[in-house]
């Protein structure tokens, strides 16, 4: 049953083929028998698990279930969860068991969803690759001595092993995108506003968005539509209605105009990604679709923007973990301010204490103009050149990495060339649009994702067109060895 | 912008981080290349670009000054290091 869809899953539970609780335990059993290859998860919640699946077969047993309901999933270790702990992969939050539910949380679990536990995730969400976690590296299910991607990496293994059909994620600057993308699955981060930020830890907050992982767009269809609407309690959720996703799915994309940035194909990806992203654009002609060179020209400056909006934001939003109310405080400081800083400095890996300090010295006195206000300005101008694109065309397609999955260490002691590795995903969280991975190819045996990015609120679009692609190639289907 | 040991020591105190003087080169190299990375951005003409703060020029809701959460304030200390009294202690502050 590992096998299956959320969509076959839901319809074998409702037929009373097997129940919850066998789904629930055969997912715990291959998580028990397989995540020591590839530390997908951070904590494994059994008990809380089985009781929920319980609760979800009496809700399928009185006709009242809805299609996630009895389906397991795990959540990003950034999701707080009540009476489980949420480390967001940080030693910092090591011993923090959250005191009440994210938004998300809460609407997944009143959908009847069955967490099994918390994937393991880059520290803070800040990374490419998974190496910055507390609790070690997520192993790319393809090949476990590559990466996974990150910061989402246990998120995407987890559904790429057949751990889990369906997982929660987000994305800053790629973070849902490039781990679907180096795992062969399907995700997608909504538009900015659209899945409320209550209680998933801050990173950035003005970029910060969370989102489904899946491993067909019908179900990522499923997870997104339980998981978007308006929340008050967060500042800026946006208040307007949830599509029904499932409802359009099969739209005929005749006619469809999708925009190809020449900035996106030209030096820098690697051949056999970009043989693989030809072919899938083929594919779309097939179906009916149109394709259109477009540009945008600021997009090359997109990392270094990011590289200084991400870290001020970072800077001031992680300033709340100062060892007083929670999480890690140092032993025997003499004074106040050596508390805050032994708290500081021990409970944050280097990655962490790299963006803070940037961000510092970026918010600093004589620096602002210079570094923040410079880069939201050009933030404006990367937001107008796909406001201008999106004028020609109905979505724009491009790689989502530059390669496919790297070897585990080889970027890990030079920053800048990590950073670049987010470099077609950055630009989408800094504009706010929506944007999917979907698998679209191997090279040599590594997955190959396709970036699609839509207008505001066009995740039902970009869904829709990555379901038609799904329904006529299988590159979405194929499973790792040793994890079919 | 290639940062010296005495700015990233600075950096490091407005951040109240702790650092090694050990690891100091290190973030020293690690931020200057970074700091260079960015400063592509000058290569950018951005006379009179209103700077952009949030993606949908949304701007600030507001509510009613009401209480809607309920008081949990011993389930959130039950979290912390550190309390006595409802009171969160840290060190010493004034002699």
């Amino acid at each position: 049953m590992h096998d299956k869809t959320v969509v076959e899953l839901s319809a074998a539970l409702s037929r009373g083929e097997f129940s919850s609780e066998e789904l629930t335990r055969a997912c715990l059993q291959r998580v028990a028998a397989l995540d020591e290859r590839l530390n997908s998860f951070i904590t494994v919640t059994e008990a809380q698990a089985l009781a929920a699946a319980r609760a979800a077969d009496a809700r399928i047993g009185a006709g009242e279930a809805g299609p996630l309901t009895g389906i397991p999933f795990a959540h990003k270790d950034i999701f707080c969860t009540r009476d489980v702990r949420t480390s967001c992969g940080s030693r910092m939050l090591d011993n923090f068991i959250a005191p009440y539910d994210a938004t998300v949380t809460q609407k997944l679990a009143a959908a009847g969803a069955v967490m099994i536990g918390k994937t393991n995730m880059d520290e803070f969400a800040m990374g490419s690759s998974n190496e910055t976690s507390f609790y070690g590296p997520v192993k790319n299910p393809w090949n476990t001595a590559t990466v996974p991607g990150g910061s989402s990496g246990g998120s995407a293994a987890a559904v790429a092993a057949r751990l889990v059909p369906v997982s929660t994620g987000t994305d800053t600057g790629g973070s849902i995108r490039q781990p679907a993308a180096l795992c062969g699955i399907t995700g997608l981060k909504p538009t900015y506003g659209r899945v409320s930020r209550y209680g998933m830890i801050a990173f950035a907050s003005s970029l910060d968005q969370g989102g489904p992982f899946a491993r067909s767009a019908g179900d990522a269809a499923l997870m997104l539509g339980a998981m978007a609407g308006f929340d008050p309690r967060d500042s800026t959720s946006v208040d307007r209605p949830v599509d029904d996703y499932s409802a359009t799915l099969d739209d005929s994309l005749e006619g469809l105009r999708i925009g190809l940035p020449k900035e996106f194909f030209g030096e820098g990806m690697d051949a056999r990604s970009a043989a693989a992203i030809e072919a899938a654009l083929e594919e779309y002609k097939k179906l009916g679709a149109t394709l259109v060179d477009v540009s945008l020209p600021h997009v090359g400056y997109s990392v270094p923007v990011y590289y200084v909006v991400a870290p001020a934001e970072c800077s001031s939003n992680l300033s709340r973990y100062d060892g007083v109310r929670y999480g890690h405080r140092a032993a025997g400081a003499k004074d106040l301010e050596e508390m805050y800083k032994r708290s500081r400095g021990e409970g944050f890996g280097a990655e962490v204490k790299r963006r803070i300090m940037i961000g510092t010295y970026a918010l600093s006195a004589g620096y602002y103009d210079a570094y923040y206000l410079k880069a939201q300005q050009v933030r404006r101008l990367i937001r107008e050149d796909f406001l201008n694109a999106f004028a020609d065309v109905d979505v724009i397609m491009g790689p989502t990495s530059p390669g496919v999955a790297f070897a585990l260490g080889e970027k890990a002691g030079d920053p800048v060339s990590m950073y670049l590795s987010d470099i077609y995903t950055i630009a989408v969280n800094l504009a706010g649009l929506p944007g999917m991975s979907i698998p679209a190819g191997f090279a040599d045996g590594m997955p190959i994702g396709l970036q699609l990015i839509g207008n505001y609120f066009e995740e039902a679009r970009l869904l829709n067109i990555a379901h038609r692609y799904q329904q006529v190639t299988d590159w979405h289907l194929q499973a790792p060895a040793g994890f079919e | 912008m290639a940062l010296e040991a005495p700015q990233v020591e600075k950096i490091a105190h407005l951040a109240m981080l702790d650092i090694t003087a050990a690891d100091i080169p290190e973030y020293a190299r690690n931020l200057s290349d970074i700091l260079a990375f960015v400063e592509h951005l000058e290569e950018v003409d951005t006379t009179s670009v209103v700077p952009l703060a949030h993606p949908l020029d949304a701007v600030q809701r507001l509510r009613a000054d009401e209480v809607t959460e309920a008081d949990e304030r011993e389930a959130f200390q039950a979290h912390a290091p550190l309390t006595e009294a409802g009171l969160y202690l840290v060190p010493k502050v004034i002699e």
